[in-house]
């Protein structure tokens, strides 16, 4: 399952969930009951609702923090395929613009007038990755391709008139067999 | 007067004047901007021929017009129940207004006559490389209008502040910090004085952030000989942008604190959780920004951090403190549903399940795949749309009481249309940004022209809704005093 997926389904089961809460607590609105025990049941249950979501919450942020999704932008670089992108108004300046599958490559993002959003669309034509193409910095975005094939970049960052025509696209090339 | 519409709440023949000002100038910018926005939607949608240029001006004014009113509606929604405890001055509250209305003109200028289209978050250096579609004085003028409206809500925030200082002595004591670890609570301190004092605190700062950003981008407008660094301009716009957003559902969610219990008959009061939610999220909205930057890896690694943890621990107060304590006030109450009351319950449901993708998104890595799609408008625009927006109207509407006997019934319809429209029109954002559509594209692929066209339609339904709405709020606001409901005894 791709990462969009596994969040769309999250989305719909707590959307569903607060949608449950709310729809059963309307089914009962019409039978009065003694508010200071509905009161007293309520902060019972309240306490191990906050303990649930503290823990998920923990759970979380442990799981998906390790290890760190964005890449060291300070390290000397340890990748083999360093590709260097620049945003402009409105298009993508990308050296080399083919790279391999199965090993890390870096793309160094940098813009030469306005923030620009750099984001890789796969064969399937979904986001693999992004980063921020901004003028004065330079972001580091290492990737792995797992899948050969065309490889789309779309500007995410309003950029001016352009902004929807700014398009571009690389190869991902097989991995060596001395690779897979 | 009676439970419901107490004594203390009356209006003066002035300050009815002032707030029905408000109230029908906020209905009809609102249906204004909803408009812009179905034309952006049934344009992506093919449904309408817009050209880029116009399509870009339409974003920026939508984005900017929705969030200036949404602050806008919101004031006045804590304007009317904070005076009830402390003296606010009506002349601020006017020049508020003015000043609103002088901004608002001078971005509607620079962006309809000026042709500038650099969207609300006017990210540097976009509103001066514009490539030649804008001339740098509509970038001034559209600037400038923000400044106008900044001082505005500053003026505005700073008599509060004032004003509940001389009532509660400082600004901690009107938050409840001295009872937050002992202390017997008085029941009586206003929930209302706690969301306010929160609100001056946090918002008068984000204001100030954004007027410093705002002179610095005019400088540089005039000056370019003066560059500024644009990642610390995106920091001080978004620490702004959020705040100011922020602070319109804390503002606005002071109408279900008040109301709620009148329709349900039930008393919320200040309790320990809810001083500890109000006091945690005075913190929390106030360093959660970076979560708007995770994209900028050169960001240091430890504020993209804060973001996410900060992204999910606020909305513990949210989910624990006031969905839930709306829950529990209506849970067996015998509540009465009128429009009111049953706008209010959409606020809570609204906010609660808006922010499920919000807190989903706030994760670093899964906004790596989400950052920039329509998912984001699809969650904001659910905790607005169908969060604050309903908070403001159940004002409105509670406001007019029976003076307007068709709103009682007409009005049910509306609601359902408001309902139906808005979850559809934010599950077509949210579905399309699940596979990946870019928001703020003024022309689409045509696989994704599906999600613009099921989108529009729940867009009309709202629309539809809201005009409604608006009809019978306005007649109902124009026509002679409250003739109040049936009161329902709270406590």
């Amino acid at each position: 399952m791709i990462k969009q997926d596994a969040v769309w389904l999250m989305t719909l089961a707590g959307v569903g969930l607060v949608a449950l809460a709310f729809v059963y607590v309307i089914s009962q609105s019409g039978k009065p009951a003694d508010p200071a025990q509905v009161q007293k049941s309520a902060y019972a249950i309240r306490r191990w609702w906050f303990l649930v979501l503290a823990v998920f919450g923990i759970g979380v942020t442990y799981a998906s923090l390790r290890p760190f999704p964005i890449a060291n932008q300070h390290a000397p670089s340890r990748t083999a395929q360093i590709v260097t992108v620049v945003g402009h108004q409105w298009f993508w300046d990308l050296t080399p613009n083919q790279v391999r599958a199965g090993t890390p490559v870096e793309f160094d993002v940098t813009s030469v007038d306005v923030n620009h959003g750099f984001a890789i669309y796969g064969p399937n034509d979904r986001i693999v990755t992004q980063t921020q193409a901004m003028p004065g910095y330079t972001n580091r975005l290492v990737y792995t391709f797992t899948q050969p094939g065309k490889y789309r970049v779309l500007c995410l960052e309003y950029c001016g008139l352009a902004h929807h025509g700014m398009m571009t696209e690389f190869e991902v090339v097989a991995a060596r067999e001395d690779q897979t | 007067m009676n439970a419901v519409h107490p004594q203390s709440e009356v209006l003066g023949r002035n300050e009815r004047r002032v707030l029905n000002l408000y109230v029908i100038s906020v209905l009809v910018v609102f249906l204004l901007m909803m408009l812009f926005g179905l034309a952006m939607r049934m344009a992506q949608g093919t449904w309408l021929s817009v050209r880029p240029d116009v399509f870009y001006q339409l974003m920026t004014a939508h984005g900017a017009g929705m969030v200036g009113t949404v602050g806008l509606a919101s004031s006045a929604v804590m304007w009317f129940f904070l005076r009830k405890y402390v003296a606010l001055r009506l002349s601020i509250f006017v020049a508020n207004y003015v000043l609103f209305l002088l901004g608002a003109a001078a971005i509607l200028a620079a962006v309809f006559i000026g042709g500038y289209a650099g969207a609300w978050t006017f990210l540097y250096p976009l509103p001066v490389h514009s490539m030649g579609i804008w001339s740098m004085n509509a970038a001034a003028l559209f600037m400038l209008g923000y400044l106008l409206i900044g001082v505005g809500f500053l003026l505005f925030y700073l008599d509060a502040m004032l004003a509940i200082i001389r009532v509660y002595g400082n600004l901690g004591r009107a938050l409840g910090l001295p009872w937050l670890f002992r202390g017997q609570i008085d029941k009586s301190h206003p929930t209302t004085v706690v969301a306010s004092a929160m609100v001056v605190i946090t918002n008068s700062l984000g204001v100030l952030a954004g007027a410093v950003v705002l002179v610095m981008c005019l400088i540089n407008v005039y000056f370019p000989a003066m560059p500024l660094d644009a990642l610390l301009v995106k920091n001080l716009i978004y620490f702004f942008g959020h705040m100011f957003i922020n602070a319109s559902i804390y503002m606005a969610v002071i109408a279900v604190y008040e109301l709620m219990p009148r329709y349900s008959g039930r008393p919320w009061t200040v309790s320990r959780p809810f001083l500890w939610g109000w006091a945690a999220s005075t913190v929390m909205v106030l360093i959660v920004y970076p979560h708007h930057l995770m994209m900028d890896y050169v960001m240091p690694h430890w504020m993209l951090v804060m973001g996410q943890v900060i992204s999910y621990t606020s909305g513990l107060p949210v989910f624990v403190v006031t969905a839930y304590g709306a829950l529990t006030n209506v849970h067996r109450s015998g509540m009465r549903w009128s429009m009111p009351a049953s706008l209010l319950m959409l606020s809570m449901f609204g906010w609660a399940a808006g922010i499920v993708p919000a807190i989903i998104d706030g994760t670093i890595s899964v906004n790596e795949v989400m950052h920039n799609t329509q998912w984001v408008p699809g969650h904001f625009h659910f905790y607005l749309l169908l969060g604050v927006l309903p908070m403001v109207l159940a004002l409105m509407f509670h406001l007019i009481g029976t003076r307007n006997a068709a709103a009682a019934g007409g009005a049910g319809l509306s609601f359902a249309a408001y309902l139906i429209g808005g979850l559809t029109f934010v599950g077509a954002f949210l579905a399309a940004g699940h596979v990946s559509v870019p928001r703020r594209y003024a022309a689409h692929l045509p696989q994704w022209v599906p999600y613009d066209r099921i989108g529009s339609i729940g867009a009309i339904l709202v629309i539809a809704a809201m005009l409604s709405f608006t009809v019978y709020i306005v007649a109902g606001l124009l026509r002679s005093p409250a003739n109040a409901g049936p009161a329902r005894t709270a406590g």
